[in-house]
């Protein structure tokens, strides 16, 4: 039990979310991809007549209920598989950060970004209402995420998909060393 | 405007793709549970944190590039498998496979998208994860990107593919 409680290494995580691709296969001849969900979420709450929005949803239930799932494994991992030390990462990083105002390490996801009251600040309104709007107008426009492209794409060897992937790395190599700390430093 | 729609299975008219049966509601709850597994090991390996995206995007670290890599690595073996095997569903049908065509959007649309990953730290997949771990503020980064995916297919027709 400690043991599943510390961080797993990579190579643990990493091909156990590789078996969720022959899973889904297996299970109902599903394709793994995400972010069609937030597509699922327009067409069923919102189509507006727009003929991206007007398909037969039902047959993708399955997706929903699997994203579904995605949050209650969160609750489940983070109410008992976790260990409270704080995140481990490159000491480089840290001190980066520290410079922003980013000192606390205690959870995964820094607890001085992931609150209700950053939400209300000029940072906090780029850094979850922007970036939430550009990840869900990208993934749509290059037509999937790292779930669909990265990892189903490149599994079924598609070029496209590693021309998407490229593209995803070169935007998020740009944000996090150009643009984010100009963002934080708002 | 060419269909570069590959992913809506019952927008194809052909129906290739379609499972003919008919299922329950509950046979979904399969895929509930890959859902919740899939989630603990977002959690487990740390996909879900923001700063280890931030240590991948700096090249601080392997972490990432590693359960990137290892995963896609195991998800190619086991579709090659499925294919020299010609394994077939629990329920006895084929598994098909379908082929993304190349357009435009895969740059225009990945670059946007990494802007975004770089910045909230979270692919769609980890956003819900992070709503379960009780970050409840990430509610809003899913609905702000429920309403990026609704602008993009209001204007789709006007966007270079």
């Amino acid at each position: 039990m400690e043991l599943i409680k510390q961080p797993w290494p990579w190579y643990i995580g990493g091909p156990l979310i590789g078996l969720t691709v022959p899973a889904l296969l297996i299970l109902g001849n599903k394709h793994f991809g995400i972010s069609a969900n937030l597509r699922h979420a327009c067409a069923i709450c919102f189509p507006a007549g727009i003929p991206f929005f007007n398909y037969n949803y039902k047959k993708e239930v399955w997706n929903l209920v699997f994203v579904l799932g995605i949050l209650i494994g969160g609750i489940i991992a983070s109410s008992f598989l976790v260990s409270n030390t704080p995140i481990q990462v490159n000491q480089n990083l840290l001190n980066n950060l520290a410079a922003y105002g980013i000192t606390d390490y205690s959870s995964m996801n820094p607890p001085d970004i992931y609150n209700w009251e950053y939400l209300f600040s000029i940072r906090g309104i780029i850094m979850m209402i922007g970036g939430g709007f550009l990840v869900g107008f990208g993934t749509r426009y290059a037509g999937g995420c790292t779930s669909g492209h990265s990892i189903m794409g490149l599994s079924t060897l598609q070029w496209p998909s590693l021309v998407a992937t490229i593209c995803f790395m070169i935007g998020g190599i740009m944000m996090s060393n150009l643009l984010l700390p100009l963002i934080l430093s708002l | 405007m060419d269909n570069t729609d590959f992913e809506i299975r019952s927008l194809d008219t052909m129906c290739v793709n379609e499972s003919r049966l008919e299922h329950k509601w509950y046979h979904n709850i399969k895929y509930l549970i890959v859902g919740i597994l899939f989630g603990i090991v977002f959690v487990k390996s740390e996909v879900v944190s923001w700063f280890r995206i931030q240590e991948m995007f700096r090249f601080e670290s392997f972490h990432m590039y590693g359960v990137i890599g290892s995963a896609v690595f195991v998800a190619a073996i086991s579709v090659w498998l499925i294919k020299r095997f010609n394994i077939k569903t629990i329920y006895g049908e084929p598994i098909t496979f379908s082929t993304k065509k190349f357009n435009k959007g895969q740059i225009y649309g990945g670059l946007i998208f990494g802007l975004g990953w770089g910045l909230t730290g979270a692919c769609p997949g980890p956003l819900f994860a992070q709503i379960g771990m009780g970050a409840t503020v990430v509610i809003t980064v899913l609905l702000s990107a429920v309403a990026g995916t609704w602008v993009y297919g209001k204007y789709r027709e006007r966007l270079p593919h």
